[in-house]
Order: structure tokens, then C-alpha cells, then sequence
């Protein structure tokens, strides 16, 4: 009897192989360079910053480095309440789009609309940012100013220094606010949640969805129990990465909204801010503390959107639609 | 084939209850057609159309007699509202309540795609419309702003000092972002070994990086450490940085949906792996290649906030990446719609329709690509080779009559 034992396989390389090997492995490292020097320069020059405040850069709401006095609890708080705004309008147009595309459109117009919605990934920020400074705001206010008027009792939705029953009250207490930027801002990541769930729900499979419709189901049956249970990770994934392209979204926001430097938790109401704007607004500042408190900041946005990118992949690896993507 | 025939026989000459009968399919007289499921009937569609007027109505008397409220969004949301429970009430007079349910889902899910794909369609041709005020002027696209004030009219200046600087630092980045990121992408599908798992693990964390960090980075490396001036060439760092891990990402998947029989065959053809990496894993995933570096591209090319940081604000040309601010579409729009004038504001939107003209091309371009199959771009080969033939013979014709014509006179001449 012979042992049925695997071979052991010597490969022998030649000369143009060892150059290719060679090339593309540079070309991993060299990128694996930058990319690490990215972290650790922006962590290294952000430990400056932090060594110099402390755990109150966590807590501290104002902005002013220079008289060392400067932490997050503001920006952060607002970024928040953007990106959770924007994930609000973001995710129910998503999912509704998604579905529309792959279960109610008519056949021939499916890879037409699919398109649109990848164009509409690829506009620029700064288109949105001009859309919803001139046409979205004035549109929104009076939107604002009624929720503000029969919900002002939920606390967020509350408005200070005015009086919602008054009708000749001026307006302008409604713009620039962490609502209307979150609603832009989520129009903007609508494109990418749709085209990721889309591609999720699509990849169901044949046998499935008529096995419900020949077991009598109707479509939204068929919907409700095989299509979204199918595709709950590129549900959840799609919506985590909306959130992450939302909280790291700059020029929009920078656009919209009228900085303040508070804990701003009142989304209807002037004013808020967000990590990514407080970059493009102070970066002018270069005194070097300026700039590592920047860094610092900007360690912390990444450090969020990095924590949420990553929870977004593992859910899709681990749900069954979420190996081939 | 012994066997084969064996095979065959036997249940001939014993013919049991086991045997299974495969009967020849039956040709259909007409060929199978898929059958759509949904549809509308005209009855649906009367019950659509009828809760929708019915509920006009209602809301009209609603919002003007009962509880008088004031604003087309309003109306239009009460309008929405009562056509929805309207058009259930209907269903519900002859349907069961699983059919009201699927019903007004399915009347929900459509009227809000299609408010989305409004919505999307209106951002593009309400940045077109206010932009078109600029866009008739010639000295829009080729003027800078040097010598237009914040009150002179459109025909004074223009952005043609944007477009070049876009051009320019695109450019750049896309010398350095290409071969780095598609060397890459074809390393983490070559070799597979522990670093690089751990490079694609990074690579994929860094899609996460703001793109105003990216920015940020290069502000404090390049002109701030290394004392780089605000420039161009600064832009384009920091618009690579952003691009590569898009680009990496998008290539990478790209890559891994080369057929591995593909690979193996010419591997086992005796083919070296660089041989297959550039005779067959490029060539099957060409297309796809260019749509990831493409749809990149469009990234790097709207996107402000690296640019905002890096590259220096200025209203002259300047075609020297090195040295001197150099301003792009995104970074130009930005700042026009700082200023009050309603001229600036104008060539800002007008900025806006040349930069989204540029993206949809790239994107229109990127999708053109991507559909090429190698079946479609021989056609399109054999049809190039055929005109050219055709020309080429066409001269053939020419130069062939044009000698026999030169011919017929010499030999008149020469007797």
C-alpha cells in the first residue's frame, strides 16, 4: 500500500516572474505606507494636542487651542445629530428605492434606473451644498416652523428665543440648522444605501421568491419574508455606510450650517457644527497647537467613521447575502 | 463506448418497473414566453386615479374650509395622506386585508422612488437652470478672473482658469493614484499571504478616511513640514490620497471576478504568473479596470475639501502645478457662492453645470466601458478593420485610376 500523502510542490520561479512579484508586492507596500502614515502621522501629531487637555477634550465645548482650552463635545454632538438626521431621510428613501428597482419597476426600465442612482452617487458635494443652500432651505423653513410649533414639546425638536404661535415672527431662527444640513446631507448618501441594498435584494434567490408566490403569497408577502429577511445585512450594512459617509461629509454641511460652539441639541434651531466643518473653518489657524487640536479631531471623526465602516462590513460578511459582495 | 452501449441495451431485453422513461422534450408550438408578474388592470387603475381625485377634493375643502393651513407642501402632504387611506378604502371594498396591505405598500414604496428620483433629477436641472445664465458666454469657459470684479457682468471673466487647474491636478493624481493602485489591486489577488491580508484590511479602513482629512494630512506634511507652497502638485496629494483606497477597493473587486478556471488554464498551459497576470487576468478584466479608475476619477474630481485645504485660492491662471496657488471647479464654486453679487452667485452655478457636465461624461464614459464585453469590442474591431479596408481600398481604386489615366496620357505623349 502507498501512502497517499500530497506532493510537496517546489515552484521555481523565473527571472520575469520574480520582477512581477517583486513590482506588485512594492506597489501593496507602498500604499500600506501611505495609508499607515496617514494614521500615525494624525495620531502622532494629534497626541500633542490631547496631552495637552487631556480626557476634557472629550468634554470641553469650546474651540480656542490657543489659550489651550479646546475639545469635541460640541462638534461631536453635532456631527452626530447630522449624520443621525441624515440616516433618518437617507434610510426609508433608500429601502423604498432599492425596492422599487428590484421588485416593482417594470423589467425594461430596471438597468436605466439603476444608473441613475449610481450617476446620482457621483455628484459632487459641493453640487448638493449649492442645492440645498438656495433652493432646499427656503423650501424647509416653513416645515421646520410647524414642527417646531405642534412638536417643540419633544425636547430636541424644541426652538429657543421664539415663539412658534407667533405667526409674524421672523424665520430666520429656523436656517442654517442641524435639521436642514442632515436632510441634504442625506440626500446625498441616499445614492450609495440604494445602490448597495439594491444589489443585496437582487441577489435573491430565484427559488425562493416562487416558492412564496406559488405558496400564494402576494408580492409584499413575498417581500416582507423572503426579500428583506435575505437581504437584512445589506440593509444594515448599506445603512451603516450611509451613516459613515454622513459623518465625515464636509462641504455640504460647511454650506449649510452657521457654526456655533455649544452643545446645540436642538435640531430645528440656527446654528450647529460638525467635526468636518470645524476642519475647513479653522484650518487657517496654523499655529502649530491649532493645527495638532485639528489633527485631533479630525483622529476622532476617523476613529468614528472607521468603528462604523468596519461594523458595516462585518454585519454584511456575516449575513447570507453578504459573501459574494 | 463498449460500455455505453451495454448501457443502452440492457433495459431493452428486461424491461422492469425500475426503469426510468426520459420522453423527448415536446416542442412547443409557440416558444416560452416569461410571464410578468404584477401588471396593471383597469381596475387598479381606475381605483388609483379615483382615490387620487377624490382625494383632491378632500383636501381641498380640508385645508381651506375645516382646518385652513397654508403652503404647497402642506397640501401636498395632506393630499398625499388622504390618497393613500382613500385608495386602502377602496381596495378594501373588494379585496381581503392581504391585499389592501400589498396593495397600499406597493402604492407607498412607488410614489416615494419616484419623489427620490425627483428629487435627483430636479438637483441636477436646478443647478443647470441658475447656471445657465453664465453658460452662453464664450469668455466663461476660456477667461480667468483676474480682471472681473465681484460687480462686473458675465461677459467679463470666466472659469477657464478652474477647468485647467481640475485638468491639470487630476492628471496628476491620476499618474501617481494608477499604477499604485492598480499594482496593488492585482498584488492582493497574485498573493495571497498574511501581509497581504493585513494590506487589504487597511486598505479597506482607509475608505473610511474623510475626505477632509485626507486633506488635513497633506496641509500638515506637505506645506506645512515640508514647506511644499500651496500649490497644484499639493492638491493632487491630497486628492490621490482620497482616490487610492476608492480606486484599490472597486479594482480588487474587479480582479476577483476573473474566472479562476481562466487562470488555472493558463497556468496549466505552463504559463508563468506574470504571464497570466498581463495575457489573462488584465485583458478579462479590462473593462471593469476602467470603470473603477474612471468612477474614481469622478470622485477626485468633485470632491472640495482636500483642494479646499491644499491647493490656495486665486483668480489668475496658472498652469505651474509646482509653485503658486491653482484653482479647481469644485474649489471655484465654492468660493463664488461665498459672495453676495448675483453675478458671482451665477458663475458659481454656472461652475457647478461645467463640473457636473465633466462628472456625467466621466460617468457615461465609465458605464460605456464597463458594458464592453470582449464580444462587443471584437465587433467593434472587425467593423473599425472593415472601414479601414474599405478606405484603404477605396485609395486602392483611385490610385489605380489615377494611373491608368496617367498611363493613357504618357502613352499618348510618348509616341
Amino acid at each position: 500500500m502507498f501512502d497517499d500523502k500530497p506532493r510537496r510542490l517546489t515552484i521555481i520561479r523565473d527571472t520575469g516572474d520574480k520582477v512581477f512579484r517583486g513590482t506588485i508586492r512594492a506597489g501593496g507596500s507602498v500604499v500600506l505606507i501611505i495609508m499607515v502614515l496617514v494614521g500615525s502621522f494624525l495620531a502622532f501629531r494629534a497626541s500633542e494636542a490631547l496631552g495637552v487637555v487631556g480626557w476634557s477634550f472629550f468634554t470641553e465645548q469650546a474651540w480656542e487651542p490657543d489659550q489651550g482650552k479646546f475639545g469635541i463635545a460640541a462638534v461631536i454632538v453635532g456631527t452626530i445629530l447630522i449624520a443621525l438626521v441624515a440616516v433618518c431621510v437617507a434610510v426609508p428613501l433608500a429601502l423604498s428605492t432599492s425596492l422599487f428597482i428590484t421588485e416593482y419597476a417594470p423589467r425594461q426600465l430596471r438597468s436605466f434606473l439603476v444608473s441613475i442612482v449610481d450617476l446620482m452617487a457621483a455628484i459632487p458635494s459641493v453640487v448638493f451644498g449649492l442645492w440645498g443652500f438656495f433652493f432646499f432651505q427656503p423650501f424647509i423653513v416653513p416645515i421646520s416652523k410647524w414642527l417646531a410649533q405642534y412638536f417643540g414639546w419633544i425636547p430636541f425638536l424644541a426652538v429657543d428665543g421664539v415663539d412658534p404661535t407667533d405667526p409674524l415672527a421672523t424665520t430666520t431662527v429656523y436656517t442654517s440648522s442641524s435639521f436642514i444640513a442632515g436632510i441634504v446631507v442625506g440626500m446625498m448618501v441616499t445614492p450609495i444605501v440604494t445602490s448597495i441594498m439594491r444589489e443585496v435584494f437582487s441577489q435573491t434567490p430565484i427559488g425562493e421568491r416562487e416558492a412564496a408566490l406559488g405558496l400564494g403569497a402576494t408580492r409584499w408577502a413575498m417581500i416582507r419574508n423572503v426579500v428583506l429577511p435575505f437581504g437584512q445585512g445589506g440593509i444594515i450594512g448599506g445603512t451603516m455606510l450611509g451613516l459613515g459617509r454622513a459623518l465625515g461629509e464636509t462641504i455640504t454641511v460647511y454650506m449649510i450650517i452657521s457654526p456655533v460652539f455649544t452643545i446645540q441639541p436642538h435640531i430645528l434651531q440656527n446654528g450647529g457644527n460638525s467635526v468636518a466643518a470645524l476642519i475647513a473653518l479653522r484650518y487657517g489657524e496654523s499655529t502649530p497647537m491649532g493645527l495638532s487640536a485639528l489633527m485631533a479631531a479630525g483622529l476622532a471623526l476617523f476613529a468614528m467613521t472607521l468603528a462604523v465602516n468596519f461594523g458595516a462590513s462585518i454585519v454584511v460578511a456575516r449575513s447570507r447575502s453578504g459573501a459574494a459582495s | 463506448m463498449a460500455t455505453d452501449k451495454k448501457a443502452v441495451k440492457r433495459p431493452r431485453k428486461k424491461p422492469s418497473a425500475r426503469t426510468t422513461t426520459v420522453y423527448a422534450p415536446v416542442e412547443l408550438a409557440t416558444p416560452e414566453r416569461r410571464r410578468t408578474l404584477g401588471g396593471l388592470r383597469v381596475g387598479d387603475l381606475l381605483s388609483i386615479v379615483g382615490a387620487a381625485v377624490a382625494a383632491f377634493a378632500l383636501a381641498v375643502i380640508l385645508t381651506t374650509q375645516i382646518a385652513p393651513i397654508t403652503g404647497g407642501i402642506a397640501f401636498f402632504i395632506v393630499w398625499y395622506l388622504l390618497f393613500v387611506s382613500t385608495y386602502a378604502l377602496l381596495v378594501s371594498l373588494d379585496d381581503s386585508r392581504t391585499f389592501v396591505v400589498d396593495r397600499v405598500v406597493a402604492v407607498v414604496i412607488t410614489s416615494i422612488a419616484t419623489l427620490l428620483f425627483s428629487i435627483l433629477i430636479f438637483v441636477i436641472t436646478f443647478v443647470i437652470g441658475r447656471g445657465s445664465e453664465a453658460l452662453p458666454f464664450v469668455n466663461f469657459y476660456i477667461d480667468d478672473m483676474q480682471s472681473a470684479g465681484p460687480l462686473d457682468p458675465l461677459s467679463v471673466g470666466g472659469v477657464g482658469h478652474a477647468i485647467l487647474g481640475s485638468l491639470i491636478q487630476i492628471s496628476i493624481a491620476l499618474v501617481i493614484t494608477i499604477p499604485l493602485g492598480i499594482a496593488a489591486a492585482v498584488y492582493l489577488n497574485e498573493i495571497n499571504s498574511r501581509f497581504s491580508r493585513f494590506v487589504r484590511t487597511i486598505v479597506e479602513a482607509m475608505t473610511a478616511l474623510p475626505s477632509i482629512v485626507a486633506g488635513l494630512f497633506i496641509f500638515a506634511t506637505a506645506i506645512l513640514m515640508f514647506g511644499v507652497p500651496k500649490s497644484g502638485i499639493a492638491a493632487s496629494l491630497a486628492i490621490s490620497v482620497m482616490m487610492l483606497p476608492i480606486m484599490i477597493r472597486s479594482a480588487d473587486v474587479v480582479l476577483r471576478l476573473v474566472p479562476q478556471t481562466l487562470k488555472e488554464a493558463s497556468i496549466g498551459l505552463g504559463a508563468s504568473q506574470w504571464r497570466t497576470a498581463w495575457t489573462v487576468v488584465l485583458p478579462t478584466s479590462r473593462s471593469g479596470l476602467t470603470t473603477s479608475i474612471i468612477l474614481a476619477t469622478a470622485r477626485g474630481i468633485g470632491e472640495t475639501s482636500p483642494v479646499l485645504l491644499t491647493s490656495g485660492f486665486t483668480a489668475a491662471l496658472n498652469v505651474n502645478p509646482l509653485a503658486d496657488p491653482m484653482v479647481s471647479l469644485p474649489l471655484a464654486i465654492f468660493q463664488f457662492v461665498k459672495s453676495p453679487e448675483p453675478s458671482m452667485i451665477a458663475r458659481g452655478f454656472g461652475t457647478a453645470a461645467v463640473l457636473m457636465v465633466v462628472v456625467l461624461t466621466l460617468f457615461v464614459v465609465a458605464r460605456w466601458v464597463g458594458s464592453m464585453t470582449p464580444e462587443r469590442a471584437a465587433r467593434g474591431r472587425i467593423r473599425r478593420e472593415k472601414i479601414v479596408t474599405s478606405i484603404v481600398s477605396l485609395f486602392a481604386t483611385a490610385r489605380s485610376a489615377v494611373e491608368a489615366r496617367v498611363n493613357a496620357t504618357r502613352s499618348k505623349e510618348l509616341p
